[in-house]
């Protein structure tokens, strides 16, 4: 599967949805994190193919989330490169103001939507505001179209009757599934999950997890950081398993999950089955 | 055994129904709100009241003289709101440039910005509203006095509102920064669209403060031959020696004007914090 012109990388191997012969739609390389002299992220690479969910478990403070937030350049990797969809730009810390690399970034965050963990839904706008917002302003989409779009989303995520409500009425899970429709009405590449479900009241999750294994399943492209095994075993095509800033495992869930290799893993699922 | 107890009234503390005592407490607070207001009411009376009789009985107050003036001197409210309320509109816009000079990291910007904050904040307004006014013809720069009154009040009171609407943008949660820069929003749509729009509704009863802040600072345009209410008492109080009951009047009126626009304000807040509750 590896071509000539692709880097090393021991764990790539395209998903069952996965057209054959695809190339990878996302690619993480060597990235590297410092926050101020903590190494967070230590050469990370990673590449999704397109309709493949990915799964990134770990502990809390292995860097998952950052690696996450390196994809669209929330944060500015310290070194590597990020191509999303044939724009590729390289981490650049010390020129990060700079008027071209923050439009190469910008193209590249139109083309990965995040979803956050605490939402982040616009409190002062509408859902359907909030659904149209970026696609008018950042795509210039007719309005009219935008709408079409932002409703055939909201039916998506089963909330069209929320459509005129403020974000505030709802809950957590109603919101994170309106913050999911927002992504999508962009229409990206890529999605870009941190930690979505961490936020919610526990009878919430299965709303949102639902909607995303659905997703997973129409062939959506995913990236996934994530403590919920079952919807790992269940969506995700490739789980990778980071520790201190590093890839120690990845692979199909049955292995990584089910059945794992290293000794890292090991102890971090035999934590996680002790306490759930 | 509870039930042996509860038959015997005076042996059992929870004798009573509970429905009874919830609502003997309900009962009792309530009678202390109603005592606590009546008494706020009554110390009012008596106070306002006796200060009313100390001025009445000073001899230095004459009916004659207030009834024929009144109109003339009332006639300065209108001047007094408009400007009030120009200056309180033009201090937003000086304001809502100088917040946004203040979180530039564009060096030159950020240092302009906090000249003016630093230059006002740390002048006095009277002479502020004079150098406008007196000074600037001796080159040729002659505003009317409208014009001169409203412009200083309003570059004043800018600088100071420059703070607040400061730190109404930095109060927005970095969360909203981080979905609308994901969404691919430029940094003047991030602002436009989605900050400024939140940190508005925030600073918006810091305003209200500043407008009744104002409508006691617009007295000093009387200095700039604005014929508003101070003016006007204070100009036939002079001319008449009568500085004592004019002066008096005029505090009476500034005191009740702010009354009723806290009494707006109070409302304006409840609502926004009834809409708040969708937030």
């Amino acid at each position: 599967m590896t071509g000539g012109d692709r880097p090393f990388d021991p764990f790539a191997a395209p998903g069952a949805l996965t057209p054959a012969g695809a190339a990878p739609i996302v690619r993480l390389l060597g990235i590297h994190k410092y926050f101020g002299s903590n190494h967070v992220l230590r050469g990370c690479t990673l590449e999704v193919y397109p309709s493949e969910t990915i799964c990134i478990i770990g502990r809390s403070g292995s860097g998952k989330s950052t690696l996450l937030r390196c994809a669209n350049f929330l944060e500015e990797p310290s070194s590597g490169t990020v191509e999303i969809d044939a724009i590729r730009v390289d981490a650049d810390p010390l020129h990060s103001r700079s008027r071209h690399h923050r439009e190469q970034i910008r193209q590249l965050r139109m083309r990965a939507q995040m979803v956050f963990q605490e939402f982040n839904l616009f409190p002062h706008l509408r859902v359907i505001d909030n659904l149209i917002e970026a696609p008018v302003r950042v795509k210039g989409v007719p309005r009219a179209q935008a709408i079409a779009t932002a409703e055939k989303f909201l039916d998506k995520v089963g909330l069209r009757d929320k459509r005129d409500e403020f974000p505030g009425r709802l809950s957590g899970g109603q919101k994170q599934r309106v913050a999911i429709a927002r992504a999508l009405t962009m229409e990206p590449k890529v999605l870009l999950f941190d930690e979505p479900t961490s936020a919610l009241d526990p009878t919430l999750v299965g709303e949102v997890l639902t909607v995303m294994e659905e997703l997973a399943h129409e062939g959506a492209t995913m990236l996934v950081v994530t403590h919920e095994m079952a919807f790992a075993k269940e969506a995700a095509d490739r789980v990778y398993f980071i520790e201190e800033g590093e890839f120690a495992e990845a692979g199909p869930p049955e292995q990584v999950i089910d059945a794992p290799r290293d000794e890292r893993t090991q102890r971090f699922l035999a934590r996680f089955t002790k306490l759930t | 055994m509870a039930d042996a107890m509860a038959r015997q009234p005076g042996t059992d503390p929870f004798g009573l129904a509970p429905n009874a005592i919830v609502g003997q407490i309900a009962q009792s607070r309530r009678r202390a709100r109603v005592r606590f207001t009546l008494l706020f009411v009554l110390t009012w009376l008596v106070l306002v009241g006796g200060l009313g009789l100390l001025i009445a009985s000073s001899g230095r107050v004459h009916p004659d003289f207030i009834a024929e003036y009144t109109p003339f001197f009332l006639g300065g409210i209108p001047l007094t709101i408009f400007v009030s309320v120009a200056s309180i509109f033009f201090a937003v816009f000086f304001a809502l440039i100088g917040a946004l000079g203040r979180i530039s990291v564009i060096a030159p910007v950020y240092a302009t910005a906090t000249l003016y904050v630093s230059l006002v904040r740390g002048t006095p307004l009277i002479v502020q509203i004079f150098f406008i006014y007196a000074a600037l013809p001796q080159f040729g720069i002659v505003l009317p006095a409208l014009v001169a009154g409203v412009f200083a009040l309003s570059f004043n009171y800018g600088a100071y509102m420059t703070e607040i609407f400061r730190a109404g943008i930095q109060a927005i949660p970095r969360g909203q920064l981080e979905a609308a820069s994901a969404l691919g929003m430029t940094d003047w749509q991030r602002m436009r669209r989605i900050i400024l729009p939140q940190a508005i509704r925030i600073v918006i009863p810091a305003i209200g403060n500043e407008f009744i802040a104002m409508i006691k600072d617009s007295a000093l345009v009387s200095f700039v031959a604005l014929q508003e209410l101070f003016w006007r008492t204070r100009t036939v109080g002079s001319a008449q020696f009568r500085s004592f009951e004019t002066l008096i009047f005029a505090a009476v009126v500034y005191w009740v004007l702010t009354i009723i626009f806290s009494l707006f304000q109070e409302r304006l807040e409840k609502q926004m914090a009834e809409s708040d509750r969708r937030l």
